[in-house]
Order: C-alpha cells, then sequence, then structure tokens
C-alpha cells in the first residue's frame, strides 16, 4: 500500500494539506476540514483510519502537536477536526484562513477497537471537547447501523452556548434508529429544550444488554469517575468501558518518551485505552 | 562465532586499516574521565572505563537536523557519517541492543537505522571499577550487536568476529592475526575469573520489578524528589535513555526552518505538561518515579530486561547522589551511603 510505503520512507515527514473549510462552534472551539493535497494520497489515508486515531498537524516554525479526528473513515475524502484555542500552535492556525497550508503525519493511535464492538449494544458519554474523538465512532455506528445493536448517545456541556456540533445533534436526535441525549448543566437563558444537570443523569435513559455492550467516554478529566461508576452500576464489564486520553506527544510513533505511562506509549497503545488498563497501570487517569 | 589472535604490536596497524569505513573514534582521557573523541589509534585509552558522555550520541545526535522547511515544501535531512568506533565495553554494547530494539520496533525510524548501518563497532573487554555492576544487570558478557569485539588478555587481543562486515575488516589486513590455540583460550578463561572476580560494587536488583510496583506509594520518592535538582544529568548520561523532544528553529541565514530534534529528559518539569497548562506529572517525585519505573518494570514487561546496563555512570553523575544505588538500596529498605548521609546532614 501506498500509505504504509510511505510511513517507512520517513514516518516523520509531514503531508501536505489544505484547510478547506472552518467555522466556528462556540467561543474556542473551532471546526476544521482539511485535506490532503496528494492525489493519490486522499482515498488511502482518509478511508483507512479508525475512530480514535490521531494526526499530528503542524504549521512551520510554530510546532506540531496532535489531534483527535472526528471524521469517520466511513465518509472519506476529508480529516475534520474539532479544536480548541489553547497554545501556542492551536492560536496560529486559529489565524489561518481557508485554503492555507497545514502539514499532516499520521494517522497514529490504537483507535476504537471497532471490530469488537460489532454486535453489541454502544453506549457513548461525552463531555466537551471530548466529542472529538466520539463523534468519530459515533457517525461511523450510524454508517453502518446494522452492525451494531442499540445505540445510546449522551451529551453533557456546560452551557447551550458551549455545546460543540449543536445543530447536527439536534438534527441526529430526529433519527429513530437510535437514542440521542443532551443535556447541559446550566442554562441560563433558558433557551434549552431538553435535559438540564450533569450529564450522569441522562443515565435513566439508558436501556442496554450491559454485558453485551460498549460504553465509551470521553471528557474533562473530573468526568471520567462518575460516568465510569454508572458504567459499573450498569453492569458494564471492565474490559468494555473504553476511554481516550490526553498526553503530550512530540512524534506519535512511541519513540519520543513524552506520552509514556508506566510502560505503555500512549500514542502507539492508546490513546483508547479500556478500564481494565487504567485499573492495572498506575497514572493513566 | 570466530576467534582470531592480534599481538598487542599490531594493534595500532590494525586499526589504521580500518580507516577506510570511516572515521576513527575511541575513548580519550579528558581530565579525570574519558570521552569518545576522534583520535589517532595511539591515543586511545585501552584502559579506559565509562566515558562522560554513552556511545548514544553516535546513534541519536544531542541535537539533529531532521528535516528542513524552504519554499513551502519539507525536505529529508540527514547527515549519515560513517564511523568505526573503537572501545565499546560490554555494557554499552547491550545498552545499543535495547536502542536497537526501541527504535526498529513499530515505526523503524530511519535517522537511527541508518546511522547505525554506517558505523562499524569494536568492542573493547574492561576490568570493573568501584562504579561498574554490570554482573548484577547480567550485562557483563556479549554475544551481539558488535562487529568485533577484543579481549585485552596483556601481550595479545582475542578478536571475537560478530558480522560479515567484521569479517571483511579483517580479511582485508589477515596476515596480522592467528589461529587461536589452547593456551591462548585457558589465558582467556583464567582472565575472565580475574574479571569477574574484580566487581567491588553489588546491586542488588533480584524482584526489583515487583518491589517497584508495590512501591508506588512509597514515602522515599517524596524525599528523592525532595533532594532532586530535575537536572536532567542522569536521563543525559543514560546509556539507555530514548527520550526525545522536537522544535522548530528558524535559521535567519540560510532563510530556512529546521526541525530539530534534542535528547530530552522526563524529570525536567515541562515533560509531560500540555497546551493550557496541564501537568500530568508536576511534582518532582512523580517524574523521578516515572523514570526509576520506566527502566526497572516498564521495559521490563515490554523487552524482557530492565533497562539498566549496570555502567555506573548515574552514580558518577547525579549531583545528589540519587542513583539507581541509592533508589534499589532505599527501595530494599536499607537507608545506607552518599545519599543518605547527605540527607542526615541537610536534617542535622
Amino acid at each position: 500500500m501506498l500509505e504504509a510505503k510511505k510511513i517507512y520512507e520517513n514516518p516523520y515527514m509531514p503531508e501536505k494539506a489544505r484547510i478547506v473549510r472552518k467555522y466556528d462552534l462556540t467561543e474556542d472551539v473551532r471546526f476544521f476540514q482539511i485535506r490532503v493535497i496528494n492525489p493519490d494520497l486522499v482515498l488511502p489515508l482518509t478511508s483507512s483510519y479508525k475512530p480514535g486515531q490521531f494526526m499530528m498537524l503542524s504549521i512551520p516554525n510554530v510546532g506540531e502537536a496532535p489531534f483527535s479526528i472526528t471524521s469517520t473513515p466511513s465518509r472519506p475524502g476529508l480529516f475534520e477536526f474539532c479544536i480548541r484555542k489553547v497554545g501556542k500552535l492551536t492560536t496560529k492556525l486559529f489565524e489561518l484562513k481557508e485554503n492555507s497550508v497545514v502539514w499532516l503525519r499520521g494517522p497514529f493511535g490504537n483507535g476504537f477497537p471497532v471490530e469488537q464492538m460489532v454486535g453489541k449494544d454502544l453506549l457513548f458519554v461525552a463531555g466537551g471537547l471530548g466529542v472529538a474523538p466520539l463523534r468519530s465512532l459515533l457517525l461511523y455506528a450510524l454508517d453502518n447501523r446494522e452492525l451494531f445493536g442499540k445505540i445510546f448517545y449522551l451529551h453533557g456541556a456546560r452551557t447551550p452556548k458551549d455545546m460543540l456540533f449543536r445543530e447536527e445533534f439536534f438534527r441526529l436526535k430526529e433519527r429513530d434508529d437510535f437514542e440521542c441525549y443532551l443535556s447541559v448543566d446550566s442554562d441560563p437563558l433558558g433557551v434549552w429544550p431538553f435535559d438540564i444537570g450533569v450529564v450522569t443523569d441522562l443515565f435513566k435513559y439508558v436501556k442496554v444488554n450491559a454485558t453485551n455492550t460498549a460504553a465509551v467516554v470521553c471528557g474533562p478529566p473530573v468526568m471520567y469517575k462518575f460516568v465510569v461508576n454508572k458504567f459499573l452500576e450498569l453492569g458494564v464489564p471492565d474490559n468494555q468501558i473504553f476511554m481516550t486520553l490526553e498526553r503530550k506527544m512530540k512524534c506519535g510513533m512511541g519513540k519520543c518518551g513524552q506520552c509514556v505511562v508506566g510502560h505503555k506509549y500512549v500514542c502507539v497503545d492508546g490513546p483508547v485505552f479500556t478500564l481494565w488498563d487504567v485499573k492495572n497501570i498506575r497514572g493513566l487517569i | 562465532m570466530r576467534v582470531l589472535k592480534l599481538k598487542k604490536g599490531d594493534f595500532v596497524l590494525f586499526l589504521k586499516s580500518l580507516k577506510r569505513f570511516g572515521e576513527l573514534w575511541g575513548p580519550v582521557k579528558k581530565g579525570d574521565s574519558y570521552v569518545y573523541a576522534r583520535a589517532e589509534p595511539e591515543n586511545f585509552d585501552l584502559k579506559a572505563i565509562r566515558t562522560i558522555i554513552p556511545a548514544k550520541k553516535f546513534f541519536l545526535p544531542k541535537k539533529s537536523t531532521i528535516l528542513k522547511f524552504k519554499n513551502n515544501e519539507w525536505r529529508e535531512h540527514q547527515e549519515v557519517v560513517n564511523r568505526v568506533i573503537f572501545g565499546l565495553h560490554p555494557c554499552e554494547i547491550h545498552a545499543l541492543n535495547i536502542y536497537y530494539k526501541f527504535y526498529s520496533r513499530l515505526y523503524p525510524d530511519t535517522y537511527y537505522l541508518k546511522n547505525r548501518e554506517a558505523n562499524l563497532i569494536i568492542g573493547l573487554s574492561c576490568i570493573p571499577d568501584d562504579k561498574c555492576f554490570c554482573a548484577n544487570t547480567r550485562t557483563s558478557v556479549v554475544d551481539e550487536g558488535f562487529d568485533l569485539f577484543l579481549t585485552d588478555l596483556g601481550d595479545k587481543f582475542l578478536v571475537w568476529i560478530g558480522s560479515p562486515k567484521g569479517e571483511i575488516a579483517i580479511r582485508h589486513v589477515g596476515h596480522l592475526f592467528e589461529t587461536v590455540t589452547a593456551e591462548d583460550m585457558e589465558d582467556y578463561i583464567k582472565w575472565r575469573k580475574e574479571r569477574d572476580e574484580s566487581f567491588q560494587l553489588k546491586i542488588p536488583l533480584e524482584g526489583m520489578p515487583e518491589i517497584v510496583s508495590f512501591s508506588y506509594e512509597s514515602s522515599i520518592w517524596d524525599v528523592m524528589g525532595e533532594a532532586c535538582l530535575s537536572c536532567g544529568t542522569c536521563t543525559m548520561v543514560c546509556p539507555t535513555c530514548t527520550c526525545f523532544d522536537i522544535q522548530d528553529v528558524y535559521d535567519i541565514k540560510a532563510e530556512e526552518m529546521n526541525r530539530e530534534r534534542l535528547w530530552y529528559s522526563c524529570v525536567y518539569r515541562e515533560y509531560s505538561m500540555v497546551a493550557g497548562g496541564h501537568n500530568f506529572r508536576e511534582a518532582r517525585s512523580e517524574r523521578l518515579k516515572l523514570w526509576y519505573t520506566h527502566k526497572l518494570v516498564g521495559f521490563m514487561s515490554e523487552y524482557g530486561s530492565p533497562a539498566c546496563v549496570g555502567c555506573g555512570r548515574c552514580i558518577v553523575s547525579c549531583p545528589v547522589e540519587i542513583n539507581i544505588l541509592t533508589v534499589v538500596k532505599a527501595l530494599k529498605k536499607e537507608k545506607t551511603g552518599a545519599f543518605w548521609e547527605r540527607m542526615e546532614v541537610k536534617n542535622a
């Protein structure tokens, strides 16, 4: 395969890409659609990754950092990212106009074990920016709807203003082949039509066959403990509870060592870990 | 593996003949220590013990440009230097083997591999000093990872040939080498016995993975974290430390941008800090613990052996005596040695 050959040649070499479209999701989070320029690489790259994998995005002279892919390989052609303005690189990225060149490397990471999830009920819990990798898996599951059992998607945001992909999820909520529940912690303007409260309150709607469920959580660190407890209360086995983690990474290939936890390199052994891993490897969460 | 004999008088002649493989590098005395330097074979110190910086500097340079960016295009950049590196002790070669395993797995690192291929590695036997403990890490003997290995038996060397490249190096000056006799082998066995008996330092590494795992919450780490200066010396001199950082540096003269790879250290504060300022390992004790758990447990799970080769560089280099000896002893509940003496003075 072209892609594999390229990786062997020099995995540090970034691939030229272009920002096709961008728009703000909230005040500080922007959605980017990025297309690899080399026409021979567009399809191999955008159709072969796994939900939950990440790309190293770089701007020369500024730096390189890992970002979750928020698009799904079942809709190839573009890479989509959902990026919060938080550091040096992202600040520069927010200054770029559409059609600007950025550089991509990857995809890297283990991604979600989609093959293991086939035939199971899926339960997603996303909080804040945690929606980025989960949207990839959710869209993948919806595009291959008949491969999975029931699908429950729970999404929490601080306020209606902070909710990412608002319109997209409002539209998805209309679909009758999966259950989508959205909540906000507080609604100062009184405009939110759905639940108000913490995301764990939405578990009252969940009706899954717990032992045959893959439960996935991604969100701010404080959320994990509460959500994982809810999963365990439902009876989901700890090797079917998946979470994706964030670490500093410079290479993405298990070399630079900056993401190491115990004997695991988050960039190659992760970023998706099961609760079993988290219990047995100290320092993951 | 074939073994041949080289007269000590022919040693310089032999090394000079290797210059056609590349630059000649070997251990040379510098102050009280040794360094790998480019020199004539007459200047190499056959009695050299550990160098300040290990031989990893040849394969993963302290700082190297991996990519260059000019006119909106990235270009691969690598300076491969052909070298003959003489005087690597068994611990060093074991460390290079760990490096090789690490850098050739998953995504093979082209920069490392090309450098490794370009070098001819000539090992040299050594007599341990009071800071060597390779007998405890089982790295005092080496079977692979070198092209040639020389054992110094006083008036002669026994030369082990470890690769086809090594064989070629010898064939070119074949007349300098003789067949090994039974008498030579007896001399060797005698030398081995003397060498094995000359270890003064014994670090009890047995059971370390388990002990480190169970000592995760131990207060020992806090005591050491308190003393640690986060200077990173231990990681720079460690022959099995592989971590690096990548930075973009603009070169004003050449009007181009260099993407540089630099040695980096897990004991630095910024090591686990992500954008936005969250630090996964804020405390020094956390970072120190990471270093020792990765060496003694993490590597074990991945490669079946600890990532310590017993060279003693951390024992020589750490300014506050936090080293493998102090840590292993402390975890085994023995609070003796320089570090604890220092702490007593401090607390008195």
